[in-house]
C-alpha cells in the first residue's frame, strides 16, 4: 500500500523510528528466556484422524514415492503456493511422515511449523514473533499462545480464506420505521 | 474495591467544573424537566441522591453496587456481578489496528454487542467498520458502513473499524455540564450512568462518532445479558444515557484482552500496556508507521492505525 492516499485524506502519518529489525528477542511476554522450541501454540489444527500420519505411512502400507504424480489419496489438496514447481515433499518428510523438513534437512514437529514457513517469509515471521502479524491469545499482561500460521492461512493454498460478513448496522430510517423512536 | 478512592483524576483533561456542579446545573427545575426528557422518573431516591461515582467512600460504593446488583436481579432474574475494579498502577492501555489485514468481517461489531450488554433492540453498536476504496485511501467521506456483500474482503477495497479512540485529550469529557464522564489513570474514557443526565453535549464533541444515545429503554433479553459487569463499563444502562467502547474495562482490568481483540480472526487487532515496552502495542509502535484518526484535531488519541504489510 502506498502513503499518498493517506496524505491527500489529510492525515499526517506519524513516522517513528525506522523499523531496524533485530533478530527476535529471545525473552519471553515476562523478559523469561525463551527457546524457540518453548513457544506456546495451541494443537496443529488437523483434520480428526489424519495425525499421525505414520498410522499409514510406515514405509509398508503406503511406499515411499517421491514422484510428482495425480495423487489417490489426499485429493482435496490443492496446492496453490508458489511456484508451479512446488511439491509435497518440500515441506513434508519423505521417511518420516509426522514430521516437516526444513531446506536443511532439519526435521521438525508440525508444533513448529513456523519455522517452515518462516524460512520463506523472514518478514512475516519477524513480526509474528513480535505479535504483530497472528495472533497471540492469553493474557495482556501474562502467559500468551501464538496462534500458528496454520491456524488463519491453509499451508497447502494459504491466502486468507474470505468471509461471510456479519450484519450490518441498521440505518436510521429504517429503525425510525421499526421503532417509531423519535430522533 | 481499594482505599483508593476517591479516584484522583488524571492530567489535564478533566472538565473544570468541580463534580458537585451538577447539582447546581440541575435545579430543581431543570432536574424534574430532565427526568422528564430522560425518563429518569423512576429513580429511587437514593439513585438521585447518589453522589458522582469518584467521589463515593468505600461503603458508599459497596451501598451502590448491593442496590445496583438487587436491581438486576430483580430485572433479568439472574445474579448480576457488577465490579468496580480501579485501574491497575503502572498501567496505559493502548491499541492499534492493522488496516492491511482487517477484511471486514464484523466479528469485532457483533461480539463487543455481547461482551457490553449494548441494547439488541434497537441495537446499538460501538464498531462501526468503514469500507473504503483502496484507489481513494483512507477518506471518510467515501466510507460505507452498510456494505453486505457474500464475502469480504471485496475486491479493491478495505476496511477500518472505528470506536472510541481514548483520546488523552478528550472533547466529549470537556463539555460534559455535569462531570459524568472522565478518563482514568489507566487511559480509559469512562462515563458513569448514573450520573449522566443524557444532555448528548459529548455526542455532538466526539469527533469519531463513538457516542451512543439509549433512546428507550435499551431491549436486552435476561438471556444476553452478560453478567460478568463493571460499574464504569458494560453494566446494563438505563434509558436516556450516553454510552461507549471502554476497551472492555470489565475484562482488560482483570487481564484479559478486549473482546473485539480476542473474537477478531485475522489478527489485526493489537492491544496492551503503553507502559511495557514488550506488549504487542509497543512492537506496533516501534516497528511499523503508524497514524492516529484526525490527527490534525489534537485529541490525542491512543488508538492507532498501521499496515503490517
Ligand atoms: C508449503 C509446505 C507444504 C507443502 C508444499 C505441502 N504441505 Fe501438507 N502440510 C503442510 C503443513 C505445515 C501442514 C500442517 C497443518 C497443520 O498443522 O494442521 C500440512 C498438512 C498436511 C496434511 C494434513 C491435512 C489435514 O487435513 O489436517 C496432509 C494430508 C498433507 N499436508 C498432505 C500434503 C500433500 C499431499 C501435499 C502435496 C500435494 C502437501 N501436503 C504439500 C505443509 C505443506
Ligand atoms: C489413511 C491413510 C493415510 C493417512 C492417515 C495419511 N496418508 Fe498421506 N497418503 C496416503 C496414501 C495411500 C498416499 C499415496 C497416494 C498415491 O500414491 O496416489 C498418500 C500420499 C501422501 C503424500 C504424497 C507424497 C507421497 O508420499 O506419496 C503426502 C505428502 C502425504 N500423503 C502426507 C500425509 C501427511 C502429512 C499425513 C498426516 C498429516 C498423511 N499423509 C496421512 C495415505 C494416508
Ligand atoms: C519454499 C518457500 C516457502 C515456504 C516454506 C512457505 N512459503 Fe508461503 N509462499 C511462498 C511463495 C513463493 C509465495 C508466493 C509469493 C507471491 O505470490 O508473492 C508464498 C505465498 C504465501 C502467502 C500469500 C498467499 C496469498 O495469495 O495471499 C501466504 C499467506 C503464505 N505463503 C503462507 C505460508 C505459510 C503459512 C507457510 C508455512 C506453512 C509458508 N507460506 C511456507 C513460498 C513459501
Ligand atoms: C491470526 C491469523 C494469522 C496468523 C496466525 C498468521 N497470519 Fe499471515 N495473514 C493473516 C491475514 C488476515 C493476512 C492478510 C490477508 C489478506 O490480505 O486478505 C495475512 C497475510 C499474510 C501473507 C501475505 C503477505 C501480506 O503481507 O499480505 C503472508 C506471506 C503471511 N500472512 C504469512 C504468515 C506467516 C509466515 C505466519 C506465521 C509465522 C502467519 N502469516 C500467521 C492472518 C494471519
Amino acid at each position: 500500500m502506498n502513503t499518498s492516499p493517506i496524505q491527500s485524506a489529510g492525515l499526517t502519518l506519524l513516522l517513528l523510528a525506522a523499523p531496524a529489525f533485530a533478530s527476535p528477542p529471545e525473552k519471553g511476554p515476562k523478559g523469561e528466556p525463551v527457546a524457540q522450541e518453548g513457544l506456546q501454540v495451541p494443537k496443529p489444527p488437523f483434520t480428526e484422524g489424519v495425525f499421525p500420519c505414520t498410522a499409514c505411512h510406515d514405509g509398508k502400507q503406503v511406499k515411499v514415492n517421491t514422484q510428482r504424480r495425480e495423487l489417490a489419496m489426499h485429493s482435496e489438496i490443492e496446492l496453490k503456493h508458489g511456484p508451479e514447481s512446488r511439491w509435497c515433499l518440500d515441506c513434508h518428510d519423505a521417511n518420516s511422515r509426522d514430521n516437516l523438513h526444513l531446506a536443511s534437512g532439519e526435521k521438525v514437529d508440525f508444533t513448529v511449523s513456523y519455522k517452515l514457513c518462516g524460512q520463506c517469509h523472514g518478514d512475516k515471521f519477524r513480526d509474528w514473533r513480535l505479535g504483530i502479524h497472528g495472533k497471540r491469545t492469553g493474557s495482556w499482561n501474562g502467559p500468551k499462545q501464538y496462534l500458528l500460521c496454520v491456524h488463519c492461512h491453509n499451508p497447502h493454498a494459504p491466502h486468507f480464506a474470505p468471509l461471510k460478513p456479519m450484519a450490518p448496522p441498521t440505518r436510521p430510517e429504517n429503525i425510525k420505521l421499526t421503532k417509531g423512536v423519535a430522533r | 474495591m481499594t482505599d483508593q478512592l476517591p479516584m484522583p483524576l488524571q492530567t489535564g483533561c478533566e472538565p473544570s467544573s468541580s463534580c458537585d456542579s451538577r447539582r447546581e446545573f440541575l435545579g430543581t427545575a431543570v432536574a424534574a424537566v430532565a427526568m422528564a426528557l430522560t425518563g429518569c422518573g423512576k429513580l429511587s431516591k437514593e439513585e438521585f441522591l447518589q453522589h458522582n461515582f469518584r467521589e463515593l467512600s468505600k461503603d458508599e460504593v459497596q451501598t451502590i453496587i448491593a442496590r445496583l446488583e438487587s436491581e438486576y436481579k430483580a430485572k433479568y432474574g439472574k445474579t448480576v456481578k457488577v465490579g468496580t475494579e480501579p485501574a491497575m498502577p503502572g498501567v496505559i492501555f493502548g491499541y492499534a489496528l492493522d488496516l492491511s489485514r482487517c477484511i471486514g468481517c464484523r466479528r469485532c461489531v457483533h461480539a463487543c454487542v455481547k461482551e457490553n450488554n449494548q441494547s439488541r433492540n434497537p441495537e446499538i453498536q460501538w464498531i462501526r467498520v468503514l469500507e473504503m476504496d483502496k484507489e481513494e485511501g483512507v477518506n471518510l467521506q467515501h466510507a460505507d458502513q452498510y456494505y453486505d456483500p457474500a464475502e469480504v474482503p471485496r475486491e479493491g477495497h478495505f476496511y477500518m473499524p472505528v470506536q472510541c479512540q481514548q483520546c488523552k485529550k478528550p472533547p466529549c469529557v470537556k463539555v460534559c455540564p455535569v462531570g459524568a464522564t472522565w478518563r482514568e489513570k489507566d487511559g480509559i474514557v469512562v462515563v458513569d450512568y448514573n450520573w449522566c443526565i443524557g444532555c448528548r453535549y459529548c455526542m455532538a464533541a466526539c469527533p469519531y462518532g463513538a457516542r451512543h444515545f439509549n433512546w428507550g429503554e435499551p431491549g436486552l433479553t435476561p438471556a444476553e445479558v452478560n453478567p460478568d459487569t463493571h460499574y464504569l463499563g458494560n453494566r446494563p444502562r438505563p434509558k436516556g444515557v450516553v454510552e461507549k467502547c471502554t476497551f472492555c474495562v470489565q475484562r482488560t482490568r482483570k487481564g484479559l484482552y478486549p473482546a473485539c481483540v480476542e473474537i477478531c480472526p485475522t489478527g489485526s487487532r493489537k492491544f496492551g500496556n503503553l507502559l511495557d515496552a514488550k506488549s504487542e502495542i509497543r512492537q506496533v509502535l516501534e516497528h511499523k508507521r503508524v497514524f492516529k484518526l484526525k490527527e490534525d484535531l489534537n485529541t490525542q488519541p491512543n488508538f492507532f492505525y498501521f499496515y503490517g504489510v
